[in-house]
């Protein structure tokens, strides 16, 4: 290999790290086939692909994790054997997580100082802490505790973390999913900075955009294999989704339409948090009609769950009068309750809540939908399969059958069901959480036409989303949750992405602002002049 | 090397062949041990495992054993679905024998002679009520303080046997008894009218036949049934669903317990005749044994009632004909409890020789 030869080393650029034919066979799908990919000292390099395209895979494998059945691993331009993530980390590997692994009672410092050599005392990171944040623009103050940082700041810790190890690659597993487009902006800054001091980064995405915008390569992943190596700048988003899912989407057909009565009216809505680490609802106003979608953007943790079970009944201590459908006060009525007077619901966690993962698609039409309950409360057997049979073949469920277990299915195709299940009992207002949420692209493409046939039939709908993009293709009006507390309504055609991320900060108050602070706070702020621009813990 | 590799599938036949795998394990250990003790092992397991069924006597009282253990799974499994650990069966047992023999007690004491299609009932629906008062406690400490069900209920197993132990050796002794720690025997027409003549099988086989088939139909039948296990399973689904989580866990305590108690006076008015100090011998934590061997399956919770049932005749055996020491039966039914969780592993895993590498399926 010319690459390896010493007399060539100086000549010729040496990739920071190559994968060549990595292969990983689990027991019901080949998550890598044949993979090869190459970094070079100082290159942001993107690895595209849908949800289970094979890309958490093959980052666990290089961070050493997961051991690959097949293939090499070299590093620079030397071969290696990671067999666990300490190998990696001395090899000057780094991974920052998609979800967080902070000790929420921990101050910042000391979260950094686990994951560290014991040998160094507390004072000492304290102050490495401080400089690596000011050489990278990372504002962390390390002496408060994780719990009362905005997520946007936890993720700071956690890149502070990584960068402590001085890292020759960094693996960033899906950034910004938990970022306001205006925080998005400050890490990318932060990102090339780290590039142009010679550390390589893998950048792990399914966002088209984001890619264009960060990475001088990418390579793509479908099914595990690679289906393109290209430079992202080059291509259009339809080369680049035709890598990915084989096809372009197909577009969504949206008509406005006039909305019809008021169905959904919530007014004065605040209720308090159920654990110490959720959130506190605040006077929450809005409305839904008969005939339109309502979308509830936010950064994640910002109130959306605790709406949701308010709303959908599974906490049930709203104020009297605050949730009205129809006029009438649900707002201390149980699900079934609820369910009876039209009001449906489609959580985001599919198993375990939307779906129990051992039963099968049969029996778990039962939790939302009682017509197979005979008298007595004697269930018909054949009507519960019937039910199960129509909602598979009416929304192209891929299963093993209406006794296949629900577990068993993959996400978008139980998500597909769930949805089915909720939109076939024909609902007066429909209230979904995170519709499309690491599901494929052709499901969700399924789901978004499902959703929007329903309102045009007249249903009200409110969506809950982290997707921007999902929220301007299919709503009619956004309102945006922030730290519990919820925006007026802006007509999605009067909305832009600039906007609405200003808002996201909890800023429709002061829309003019030119700071907004990058990471959203998970926990509410004591009061709201902490989001002043300029105020402690408030820039970013 | 020997590894455990996931499977993509539970095994649907490991599910149903893992109890027999245990039960084979069981005996061979079994052979070991009594080889140890210096007994002939074929003679030993024939001890356990054959002569139970050598004959109408012995498959009769191996029924009749069998009848409370039974009874007393089948309320456990539909709390164990329902994700509430009521591990006190025991105690919900001897309030339900106590209640049940109370009720016989007090119609022998008073002189009060019924026909047996009234009193027997009444009787059996004392010891359901003392069973499920014993498990309503459970429930109601849980759901008023959030005490954990595991410890509340096996602490009142041993209130529940003091409470025995005081009645049987004051208020409710029997005058005439010579001073010894037990009743006077029930009047004839408050006992369980035999099956079998000439052996000591009564009416209890026909009431555990009707139970089986009651909490099947309860457990795979009925909406309320299907709520419960949804509520053991997920209960984040459960919910969501709106089915009310304190209604689970009062319903589960209040069947298994209803179960134990009936099982309790099927015993008092059964085989026992009297209430004595040594109204159980821990029947209520063999049924979870039973419960588990049976796979929470009304059916299979059968299979395993009348196989512990034989465990426990053969241990009785054991004793008589080969001098075993009686703890032994105790220690085959740990063993067939822990080689059966073992074993149940092989549902969700198989054993796979040689390292990862071997997995080349489909490369070119």
């Amino acid at each position: 290999m010319p690459a390896t030869d010493p007399e060539h080393r100086a000549a010729v650029s040496v990739p920071r790290l190559a994968l060549q034919g990595i292969s990983k066979q689990y027991p019901a799908v080949r998550a890598n086939d044949r993979v090869s990919l190459q970094v070079m000292p100082g290159q942001i390099h993107a690895v595209l692909g849908e949800n289970g395209a094979g890309k958490s895979t093959l980052m666990k494998i290089i961070y050493g994790s997961v051991r690959p059945d097949e293939g090499r691993m070299l590093w620079d331009g030397q071969e290696v054997q990671v067999r666990n993530p300490q190998e990696a980390r001395a090899l000057g590997i780094s991974m920052v997580f998609q979800h967080f692994s902070l000790f929420d009672t921990l101050s910042a410092a000391e979260n950094v100082w686990l994951g560290l050599d014991k040998s160094l005392k507390l004072p000492a990171i304290t102050q490495r802490i401080v400089q690596v944040s000011q050489t990278y623009g990372l504002e962390v103050d390390p002496l408060r505790p994780v719990h009362t940082l905005s997520v946007g700041e936890r993720q700071r810790v956690e890149i502070v973390r990584a960068l402590l190890t001085h890292p020759r690659l960094l693996i960033l597993d899906e950034p910004t999913s938990v970022l306001t487009p205006q925080a998005v902006q400050k890490l990318f800054v932060t990102l090339r900075q780290l590039a142009a001091d010679g550390c390589s980064i893998l950048y792990i995405s399914h966002k088209l955009d984001e890619i264009r915008d960060l990475c001088q390569h990418c390579t793509v992943l479908r099914g595990g294999k690679v289906t393109g190596e290209i430079d992202p700048r080059q291509a259009s988003n339809a080369d680049l989704s035709r890598l990915m899912i084989g096809s372009e989407p197909p577009p969504l057909q949206h008509h406005q339409r006039q909305p019809g009565a008021t169905v959904l009216a919530v007014q004065g809505l605040s209720v308090a948090q159920a654990d110490p680490f959720g959130t506190t609802l605040k006077d929450i106003a809005f409305e839904v009609r008969a005939g339109e979608i309502v979308g509830v953007a936010g950064v994640s943790g910002n109130g959306q769950q605790e709406l949701m079970a308010a709303l959908s009944g599974e906490d049930p201590r709203a104020p009297a009068g605050a949730v009205r459908l129809f006029g009438q006060d649900i707002g201390r009525h149980d699900p079934r309750a609820r369910r009876a007077a039209g009001l449906h619901f489609v959580p985001e966690e599919r198993l375990g809540r939307g779906a129990v993962p051992p039963m099968s698609l049969a029996q778990n039409t039962l939790l939302t939908r009682t017509e197979s309950v005979g008298r007595g409360g004697w269930l018909k057997p054949g009507a519960v399969a019937l039910l199960a049979a129509g909602l598979i073949s009416r929304f192209d469920v891929r299963c093993g059958g209406t006794g296949a277990a629900a577990k068993s299915l993959s996400g978008g195709n139980l998500q597909k069901f769930i949805v089915g299940r909720e939109i076939d009992a024909a609902p007066k207002l429909l209230i979904v959480s995170q519709p499309t949420w690491g599901v494929d692209v052709g499901a969700a493409a399924l789901i978004r036409g499902e959703l929007l046939k329903l309102r045009d039939a007249g249903c009200a709908l409110l969506v809950v989303s982290e997707e921007l993009d999902e929220l301007f293709e299919i709503c009619d009006r956004l309102v945006v949750i922030a730290q519990g507390r919820l925006s007026p309504s802006i007509a999605t055609s009067a909305a832009n992405t600039e906007l609405i991320g200003e808002w996201m900060s909890g800023l429709w108050d002061r829309s003019n602002a030119k700071t907004v602070e990058a990471g959203i706070p998970a926990r509410p702020n004591p009061t709201p002049a902490t989001l002043v621009p300029g105020a402690p813990h408030a820039q970013a | 090397m020997l590894k455990l590799e996931p499977r993509a599938q539970p095994s649907k036949l490991m599910a149903l062949a893992s109890p027999v795998l245990a039960l084979v394990l069981t005996a061979l250990l079994a052979a070991l041990m009594f080889a140890a003790l210096g007994k002939d092992p074929v003679r030993g397991l024939g001890v356990f495992f054959f002569e139970p069924l050598n004959g109408l006597r012995q498959v009769t009282e191996v029924l009749l054993k069998a009848t409370p253990l039974v009874v007393i799974a089948l309320g456990l499994s539909v709390c164990y679905r329902a994700n509430v650990w009521n591990i006190g069966a025991e105690g919900q047992f001897l309030l339900g024998a106590v209640a049940g023999g109370g009720m016989a007690l007090w119609l022998t004491t008073h002189g009060i002679i019924l026909p047996k299609v009234v009193a027997v009932p009444l009787v059996l629906v004392a010891g359901v009520l003392g069973g499920m008062v014993w498990a309503g406690l459970v429930a109601l400490l849980r759901d008023k303080f959030n005490a954990s069900e595991i410890l509340v209920s096996l602490m009142l197993v041993y209130v529940a046997q003091q409470f025995v132990n005081y009645l049987v050796f004051g208020p409710w002794k029997d005058p005439a008894g010579f001073n010894f720690p037990q009743t006077k025997s029930f009047d004839a027409s408050t006992l369980l009218p035999m099956l079998v003549p000439g052996t000591r099988l009564n009416i209890g086989l026909v009431v555990a036949a009707v139970a089986v088939v009651a909490v099947w139909l309860f457990m795979f039948r009925s909406y309320r049934g299907f709520s419960l296990q949804v509520g053991g399973l997920a209960p984040a689904a459960a919910r969501y669903a709106g089915f009310s989580a304190r209604g689970s866990l009062w319903l589960a305590l209040l069947i298994s317990g209803g179960f134990a108690g009936l099982a309790g006076a099927l015993e008092a008015a059964g085989p026992l005749r009297q209430l004595t100090p040594h109204i159980s011998t821990g029947l209520g934590f063999t049924a979870i044994i039973v419960c588990f061997v049976g796979r929470l399956n009304p059916l299979g919770i059968v299979l395993a009632g009348i196989l512990l049932s034989m465990m426990i005749i053969g241990g009785e055996l054991g004793q008589s004909r080969l001098g075993l020491p009686n703890a032994l039966t105790g220690v085959f039914q740990g063993l067939l409890l822990v080689l059966l969780l073992a074993c149940d592993t092989l549902i969700n895993y198989r054993l796979r020789w040689g390292s990862a590498l071997a997995v080349r399926t489909g490369a070119s």
